[in-house]
């Protein structure tokens, strides 16, 4: 990734050449992911506003404690997302290399970790999906007006209240149907983002194996698939935080 | 190292191929519906606008004939609206509709898209000395998806519910809950995605602009030689893309509410039509306002940023003297730029707003003054003495810094809470921001057509239909909304039906009338306008000269009609700044033109 030397007191702001040494495509890249963060800005921001209000929030650890095959009974909290988040990760990490080898023009490396890339995107996807489903079907009992129901996780019904003494066991109340409108709406935007990635990802791999970017002599469509990989990854971190781990 | 592949890729690509030649064969569809020429795109811009200004104004024409004749039918309305004017009086429906779509309309599709949409794409390569935008099929897409979404909104109209009728903000839960008006069925949704659609046009043309400003400058053209316009539709673009995701997010979670059962802005809501109580709780009313306005209050400085500029540069070209205070006004621009993210509460004082809170607000709305003053002092001392050459879109320019005065000194009072729980939404509001944003930025938008005309055909605009068309619209302007701060200041509520039911409000009858009628009036000379517009396409005066008014700036470097390209050959480098005019004994220098041996460059 060497530069070329530039002079002292080189005139970047003169016109005639960009002044941050960058390609349009690259710095429209920058400016709409900077746009993306005030959409999810004011997601996260709408959502704590009104998680706040409420007098009480479902516990995290509570919610999010079950695991794929590992039967009803096991409490594993924070175990499925986790590995969730590790792999969103990993697949920025081979997002990375496919990027590198770009650089070395090397199109079998950027096949080879575009497609990893793609792999993990769409793992992650479907742990979404599972976790979804979980959720939409899981029922939970709940205490309503002295009466014992049974209630799903949706946008509309909550089941993580407090959880009370009833005729000697440990029930649920219903808790703030916010939770699940803001659980589902912003994962959703969020998965949206990577199912979006995910085929851009695609796309880039066609090109790729097609050898349009080995002809054009540079990879940097993958660089800019790569900034939005990126930052779809690093937008999880911050759901991540705001409704797991707070 | 891929980088500079990309920086410097061989000769032959993207750009490079315009050079010389304009010979490649474009079809009638390339180049009149698909294009992706800039001065292409900035006339479908402009034509879709021009569009939605009469449909938009003529919204206005019939709702301001039932404020006026509240009590008067016109069976010749019953003809053509139907069952929206039953026994020719416009129904309460389809006056609220008409009033949300003309707000809309004007806001997002006319001084929005109509007016960044034309001059940003038309000026920033010209100016800029580019050969297109940084992306020309983005720039495409740009204006197909407003186009799209002009599709879905005008076809709300044909709804059987109608159009949405909960006013330009759509605050929920009007608009959120179908059983309360018929606007808030369809029509609603087709609001909001009308909405989604414009808030990606918008998107994609601002990123290009960006792109574009900062990146294709032309050789010797730092950005402090750049024209004002360039800086102007430059803060603007940054505004849009950064608060319209805003409005996005808030839009998306309108339509979940009505559609998927959440509760993002709903709680304890009972619908006294159905007599049924909503099962929503724990949403917050007052959030969407928040998400709203901060797009709200930006957009208006996204309408009145590119009137600025085109202001301070039609105004320097014809006063025949340099801008005065070009930094200054540079700054005012960015100062503009970054209040207009911190004041989008000063439109929540009286939702129970903390007061405390609201005095941060007062505080920080209160200092916007202090940029829009530099700039209208610039302007003036830019005018003082000048050698003032009276064209059309020097009168326009002119009435604009007039206009952004009058509605300026208003701002200062609703800006202040204490006032504001007097004013606000009254008829004083109404004025204040019609003058300020509304007929100001119409101004500017005028002064530019007038101005780039030229360049856009190659032809003038006629001259006596121009000076008709200023001296009308500004005098109805001020005679439409100048009276109304009266009527506000006396407590007449905004949005309503029909005031006269009223006591305290019966004086107003005739003020309303004359309203009125100066409304139509005003109407009818800006169809005279779009008749200038159309007429001279084809028959105006042929431009002999390629700078037709004697400017200093890169379009007027270009031929006459200049091809996809903009340059026949190499594009002009750069020397001086754009408003060299009445110096060295020269009436004009050209900012190609190099800096000369003993002459000192503008800093």
């Amino acid at each position: 990734m060497a530069q070329t030397a530039v002079p002292q007191e080189y005139k970047w702001w003169s016109g005639g050449k960009s002044p941050f040494n960058v390609s349009y495509g690259k710095l429209m890249m920058w400016y709409f992911l900077m746009s993306d963060t005030f959409t999810f800005g004011a997601f996260l921001i709408s959502y704590g506003t009104i998680r706040f209000s409420q007098e009480y929030w479902p516990n995290p650890n509570h919610v999010f404690n079950s695991f794929p095959f590992a039967g009803h009974e096991a409490n594993l909290p924070l175990a499925f997302v986790s590995l969730m988040t590790f792999i969103l990760i990993i697949s920025s990490v081979t997002m990375v290399l496919a990027v590198h080898a770009g650089h070395n023009m090397d199109k079998k490396g950027v096949q080879k970790y575009m497609l990893w890339t793609i792999l993990g995107g769409l793992a992650f996807l479907s742990c979404q999906a599972w976790e979804w489903t979980h959720l939409l079907t899981g029922a939970h009992k709940v205490l309503i007006d002295g009466q014992i129901h049974e209630l799903n996780t949706t946008v509309s019904h909550n089941p993580w209240g407090p959880q009370v003494m009833h005729n000697g066991e440990l029930v649920g109340t219903p808790g703030p149907v916010a939770f699940g409108g803001y659980f589902f709406g912003i994962t959703g935007f969020h998965g949206f983002h990577v199912f979006s990635g995910v085929v851009i990802n695609i796309i880039m791999y066609i090109m790729t194996t097609r050898n349009v970017f080995h002809n054009r002599g540079h990879y940097e469509m993958i660089e800019k698939a790569g900034l939005y990989w990126h930052f779809v990854d690093l937008v999880w971190v911050f759901v991540f935080l705001c409704f797991y781990l707070i | 190292m891929s980088n500079e592949a990309v920086l410097h890729a061989p000769a032959g690509l993207v750009h490079e191929e315009h050079h010389g030649h304009h010979h490649h064969h474009e079809s009638f569809i390339t180049k009149y519906i698909f294009s992706q020429d800039h001065k292409m795109i900035s006339k479908q811009f402009l034509f879709t606008g021009i569009v939605w200004a009469i449909l938009g104004g003529l919204m206005s024409v019939l709702f301001r004939l039932q404020l006026g004749y509240p009590n008067e039918t016109f069976p010749i309305l019953e003809d053509l609206l139907g069952k929206w004017a039953k026994g020719g009086k416009i129904q309460p429906e389809f006056y609220y509709a008409l009033v949300t779509m003309h707000g809309t309309v004007l806001v997002f599709f006319v001084l929005t898209a109509g007016l960044s949409g034309t001059f940003s794409n038309l000026l920033i390569p010209l100016q800029c000395g580019a050969r297109d935008m940084a992306s020309p099929f983005l720039n495409m897409l740009s204006y197909w998806f407003f186009f799209a979404a002009s599709i879905v909104m005008i076809s709300s109209f044909f709804i059987e519910t109608g159009a949405a009728s909960g006013g330009w903000t759509s605050y929920p839960p009007l608009s959120a809950i179908g059983d309360f008006s018929e606007g808030s069925k369809a029509g609603m949704d087709c609001w909001l995605i009308s909405m989604a659609l414009f808030i990606v046009s918008s998107l994609l043309g601002g990123l290009n602009y960006i792109a574009t400003i900062l990146n294709m400058r032309t050789k010797g053209l730092s950005m402090t030689k750049l024209p004002l316009t360039i800086w102007a539709f430059f803060f603007t673009a940054v505004l849009g893309v950064l608060s319209f995701p805003v409005l996005l997010s808030g839009a998306i979670l309108l339509l979940f509410d009505r559609h998927l059962g959440t509760s993002f802005y709903l709680s304890d809501v009972f619908v006294s039509k159905t007599q049924t109580a909503l099962p929503n709780e724990g949403g917050s009313a007052i959030l969407y306002q928040h998400l709203f306005w901060f797009l709200g209050h930006p957009e208006v400085y996204i309408i009145l940023l590119p009137a600025m500029g085109m202001a301070s540069e039609i105004i320097s070209t014809n006063s025949r003297k340099p801008i005065f205070g070009y930094m200054a006004m540079v700054g005012s621009l960015f100062a503009i730029c970054i209040l207009a993210f911190l004041v989008w509460a000063h439109h929540m004082f009286v939702t129970g707003l903390n007061p405390f809170l609201g005095a941060a607000f007062v505080l920080l709305t209160l200092l916007i003054a202090v940029p829009s003053a530099i700039k209208v002092f610039n302007w003036l001392t830019t005018l003082w003495k000048g050698n003032i050459r009276f064209t059309p879109a020097m009168l326009f320019a002119i009435g604009f810094v007039s206009l952004f005065i009058s509605g300026g000194l208003t701002g200062i009072y609703l800006g202040n809470s204490a006032l504001d729980y007097q004013l606000h939404d009254t008829y004083f509001v109404v004025a204040h921001f019609h003058i300020v944003m509304g007929v100001a930025s119409m101004f500017g938008m005028f002064a530019g057509i007038y101005h780039w005309y030229p360049k856009m055909y190659g032809r003038y605009l006629n001259n006596t239909l121009g000076y008709i068309h200023f001296w009308v619209t500004i005098c109805g302007a001020y005679l439409i909304f100048w009276p109304m701060h009266y009527q506000g200041l006396a407590g007449a509520p905004r949005r309503y039906y029909d005031i006269s039911n009223w006591h305290f409000l019966k004086g107003f009858d005739g003020l309303n009338q004359f309203i009125s009628t100066v409304a139509l009036i005003v109407f009818a000379t800006q169809i005279l306008f779009v008749f200038n517009y159309f007429f001279s396409m084809f028959r105006g005066r042929k431009l002999k000269n390629p700078n037709p008014w004697g400017s200093n700036t890169l379009e007027w470097t270009t031929p006459i009609n200049p091809g996809h390209g903009n340059w026949p050959g190499e594009i002009p480098e750069v020397h001086r700044w754009a408003y060299d005019y009445s110096k060295d004994g020269r009436e004009y220098i050209p900012q190609t033109e190099p800096i000369g041996a003993g002459e000192s460059g503008h800093h």
